[in-house]
């Protein structure tokens, strides 16, 4: 396992930084001159060449590319250009409330999508699977804006058990936001939840027709120490890899959640850097967003790896 | 039910499954008895229902079979009437099965150990520790090559041999009353096939447990087990101890079965196999009357009539035939010698492969990124053969030897390391892509499995058309007259030709690919196990129909298979191959004639010969092929040769020594002392057969 994950984390390293030359070279095609979006349309020319010559525009490309990218990883992640203050407090704030809101959708979400894909493969094109099936397909086609609506104006305006807006103050602690939080969470469990299900249901389906599986229930075991020991055993595992793939999209891509309910997450920054062009946000947003996907595909390959034993232990 | 004594009762038993046709009696009146201590072998061909048999008599079948009829019994518990809850607590406790393919059939998640511990716990109320003791203790029952380690690994760090002594020492944990083997040494390679049934024979002779052996393979039967029954499309055939059915063989199945299996003391030139014509009815379509009498050559009106009652023809045993008395009189019948026997004549050099070696670079898994070194695994290391027209080399060899990757390299379908391939004299490239048409025309291939061998979305037809019209540019009408031709020479009916591949059987699809292969006139064809996934009769016919076509074509053929039978039939010269290398070659009469190699020694004396009264040598070889990445030293055999002489085996080389006629071995011992040790061999025992 170790050199495996030296090499891995090699592979992260190199992954980071091709992303960091696409975001810059990206960053630097949006329309319009960063001097003038910060100033407005009425500055002067000399006021503008001289935040251009401030904030090293005029230098060669790649030197504002190492210039940036040294920077970063130092930690100075750059001011915004709207606020003028430092980039990364506010990054790592929202950081944390989508780790917030993920979190949750992951506890609701996988025990449910593992639950309920095991009995739809236990039931296999009986009623509960058809149910189960047909449901939760048609919450992964649900956009989020409309399940986001509905959700609020049922049980936030017509029930009133929750708030309907989650902008919570940064200042909070997790168990004041979570009421806020319960929406949006399960808003986007709707969506997971028929991933995590059908992803289940398959692999179950293909480990109940093994070889194994029947010699154990012909060895006479109990029907709880076949499901749990025999089957689920090797079925999940195709699951782990979906569950991480999930925190990649949790913390970054959701956007029309993050909208609907007005929740400060890491998406809707990076909508807002770009409706503003406020270039550091979206150059710290997108880079956080490509080393939570790295890190959690490279954790969901370690505990792949940790529960099969084909790939822990060799020949 | 009274308790007769029997572990095993199983009285007038049908099954029937509920399909779109409605219900399907698929075993019908079914009746066996089996003892303690006794080993019943179940023998049928693909569609005879001998798994649905063991389903329903463990009680496991699928939900749309039922028993309708009749009653199986366990030591007196009649398990027909019990709720699914009490088989459940039968199950494991007493009777187990042992399953075909040992590979699929153990979780590949859990440690070994567990897997038969569990059982124990479940069964026999034992603690957890108790129950490790007890999975150390059956894996020394089954001598297990050191059990400590072993309970502690998983499945895919273990052999196919090693994982199914796994399978009967978790079936004997519990010490049940009865255990089911199904097809167990099918998916093992002979020499491994060998050693487990010489494991069963005698674990069964310590235990007192009864056993149904299920197998399609005659000689696996005769070998270990003391009763046989001769299931055919869903009906017991033929009843009774080995002996008497072996020899007096009083159904006109059971003689067409044994008939079918080749002899290892004759060839295509002496004798043409006695396939069975026709095909097993499937269970909607059963013929009126007996329902072997469309295929049975003894058939008259009266057999068309009424089924033939199931009769005593001897003490215990059985016949469902009602002219078993001619059968009787004629008890060995003649095989059928070849009329004109096929040209013996020197033929032109057809292939001349000269040092071919073929290796695979091996990135080691993990890490091997910063691994400069690679290993390589050497598949084929420096393997030269030279074939003739008109002519068959047999290669064999345990599975992981090379035999495969050889022909894909003569074939150019793996790229050779090194060596000199030429064919009627010119030099090939070593890639199939450089190769001109012209040699692609000369080189076909037929390979295992026709169903991943033909296009499922094209009618047979197609398939064979597609060399005429690429490789030898025919126009449509000479294409369609051809193909008409070809599937006549394969004997498949000519309405066949607009057929998909899944209308037709295993056998119809081997013999389309046959007539693919030879429709594009090839000098060399490369058939590798071609037959190995048939049932017995269809195995038959196919040889039969390569020798006859070849006959005609004097097409060259290399011929892969770990059937040592159906390659000496075929064969007219055998190389033996282990690890890469070739260590004996010959005509298939001098390989089969002490002294050879110790390695093919060891791989006749475990062909599963159909005659219970053989007694071949029982020479065993140790654990299994070692991996190509890491060969011994000296010669590559040593680690698990029954002759090794001492350090010489281990430091040098063997040398190539020559006898008359070309055959050659490759061993440190004199062919002298070879011959001395190894006697008479295996010829002389089955010679018994020999002249009839």
């Amino acid at each position: 396992m170790g050199p495996y994950l030296i090499r891995r984390f090699g592979f992260i390293l190199l992954t980071l930084f091709l992303a960091s030359l696409i975001i810059f070279s990206i960053t630097q095609f949006l329309p319009g001159d960063i001097a003038q979006v910060i100033l407005g349309q009425f500055a002067t020319e000399a006021a503008i060449a001289n935040l251009r010559e401030e904030l090293g525009l005029n230098d060669p490309l790649h030197m504002q590319y190492l210039n940036w990218a040294g920077n970063f990883i130092r930690g100075d992640w750059g001011d915004s250009l709207v606020s003028r203050t430092p980039v990364r407090p506010i990054v790592t704030q929202r950081l944390v409330n989508s780790a917030m809101l993920a979190g949750l959708a992951l506890l609701i979400y996988v025990p449910l999508g593992i639950i309920l894909g095991v009995i739809a493969a236990l039931k296999r094109d009986k009623l509960p699977d058809q149910l189960i099936t047909g449901v939760s397909m048609a919450f992964v086609g649900l956009p989020e804006f409309v399940s986001g609506l509905l959700l609020i104006s049922f049980l936030a305006i017509g029930l009133g058990w929750f708030p309907a807006n989650s902008s919570i103050d940064p200042d909070s602690t997790f168990l004041e936001s979570l009421p806020y939080l319960i929406l949006p969470a399960i808003t986007v469990s709707l969506t997971g939840l028929g991933y995590i299900a059908r992803m289940t249901r398959s692999g179950t389906i293909d480990v109940l027709r093994a070889d194994y599986v029947r010699a154990a229930e012909l060895k006479g075991l109990s029907g709880r120490s076949v499901l749990i020991r025999h089957v689920l055993r090797n079925s999940l595992l195709p699951t782990v890899t979906v569950v991480a793939m999930g925190i990649g999209w949790l913390l970054g891509g959701l956007i029309v959640t993050e909208a609907v309910y007005g929740y400060p997450g890491l998406g809707r920054l990076l909508v807002y850097g770009i409706q503003r062009q406020d270039l550091p946000i979206i150059q710290a947003g997108s880079m956080i967003v490509v080393a939570v996907y790295s890190l959690s595909n490279l954790a969901a390959d370690i505990l792949y790896g940790l529960l099969n034993p084909r790939i822990r232990v060799g020949k | 039910m009274m308790d007769n004594g029997k572990v095993l009762d199983v009285d007038n038993l049908t099954v029937t499954y509920m399909t779109e046709k409605g219900p399907l009696d698929v075993v019908r009146s079914v009746s066996l008895q089996i003892a303690p201590g006794e080993i019943y072998g179940l023998v049928g061909e693909s569609g005879s229902g001998k798994t649905t048999l063991a389903r329903a008599v463990v009680r496991y079948l699928p939900s749309n079979g039922k028993i309708t009829g009749g009653t199986v019994s366990l030591s007196g518990t009649d398990l027909s009437t019990r709720s699914q809850k009490e088989i459940r607590g039968i199950w494991g406790s007493r009777m187990t099965m042992v399953h075909q393919d040992p590979n699929a059939a153990i979780n590949p998640s859990m440690m070994i150990g567990e897997q038969i511990a569990e059982m124990t716990r479940t069964h026999m109320g034992l603690s957890r520790k108790e129950s490790r003791e007890r999975a150390l203790e059956m894996l020394n029952k089954v001598r297990m090559p050191d059990p400590e380690s072993v309970a502690r690994r998983y499945a895919h760090q273990l052999s196919g041999g090693m994982l199914q002594r796994v399978l009967i020492a978790t079936a004997m944990a519990t010490n049940p009353e009865f255990i089911i083997m199904d097809e167990p040494t099918t998916a093992l390679d002979v020499t491994t096939e060998a050693v487990i049934l010489d494991l069963i024979h005698e674990l069964m002779d310590e235990y007192n447990t009864a056993i149904l052996f299920i197998t399609h393979n005659l000689g696996v039967i005769a070998r270990i087990c003391d009763r046989i029954g001769v299931l055919y499309a869903g009906e017991i055939m033929e009843e009774g101890p080995i002996h008497d059915v072996f020899k007096a063989r009083l159904h006109p199945y059971t003689r067409g079965l044994l008939g079918c299996v080749p002899r290892v003391d004759a060839n295509k030139k002496e004798i043409s196999l006695s396939a069975i014509p026709g095909y097993i009815p499937r269970p909607d379509e059963l013929p009126e009357g007996c329902i072997f009498g469309p295929r049975c050559e003894l058939v008259e009106a009266a057999c068309r009539e009424a089924r033939p009652p199931v009769v005593s023809v001897g003490p215990d045993h059985l016949s469902a035939c009602r002219r078993h008395e001619i059968l009787r009189d004629r008890s060995e019948k003649a095989d059928e010698t070849r009329e004109e026997t096929i040209g013996d004549e020197l033929g032109h050099i057809v292939l001349e492969a000269r040092n071919i070696k073929k290796y695979f670079p091996f990135s080691g898994g993990l890490g091997s990124i910063w691994q400069r070194r690679r290993s390589e695994l050497k598949a084929v290391d420096d393997i030269s053969v030279r074939m003739r027209s008109s002519f068959t080399m047999g290669i064999v060899g345990e599975s992981g030897c090379g035999k495969t990757t050889l022909a894909r390299c003569i074939a150019g379908l793996e790229e050779a390391t090194a060596g000199e391939i030429e064919l009627e004299g010119q030099l090939l490239d070593y890639s199939v892509n450089k190769r001109p048409r012209a040699i692609l025309q000369k080189i076909q291939m037929v390979f295992q499995n026709p169903d991943a061998s033909l296009n499922p979305q094209h009618p047979a037809g197609d398939s064979v058309a597609r060399p005429l019209i690429l490789l030898r540019n025919m126009d449509r009408k000479q294409v369609r007259e051809k193909v008409a031709e070809l599937f006549k020479a394969v004997s498949l009916p000519a309405d066949y030709i607009d057929r998909l591949p899944h209308e037709l059987s295993g056998g119809e699809k081997q013999r389309v690919a046959i007539a693919r292969a030879f429709a594009a006139d090839p000098a060399l064809m490369i058939c590798d196990e071609p037959i190995s996934s048939l049932d017995v009769s269809v195995q038959a016919s196919l040889m039969n129909l390569l020798a006859e076509l070849q006959d005609k074509s004097k097409t060259s053929y290399l011929f892969i298979s770990h059937d040592l039978a159906a390659v000496r039939h075929i064969s007219d010269w055998i190389a033996v191959v282990y690890l890469g290398r070739l260590w004996e070659i010959g005509s298939a009469e001098d390989v089969f004639i002490p002294p050879y190699h110790p390695y093919t020694e060891a791989l006749l004396s475990a062909i599963p010969i159909p005659d219970p009264d053989i007694r071949q040598d029982r020479i065993r070889l140790k654990g299994s092929v070692p991996s190509s990445l890491n060969i011994p030293p000296g010669c590559r055999f040593h680690t698990r040769c029954p002759r090794k002489v001492g350090e010489i085996c281990e430091t040098t080389e063997p040398p190539w020594q020559d006898m008359a006629d070309g055959h050659r071995i490759c061993c440190h011992i004199p062919l002298e002392e070879l011959k001395e040790l190894q006697g008479d061999g295996l010829l002389k025992t089955a010679g018994l057969r020999g002249n009839n």
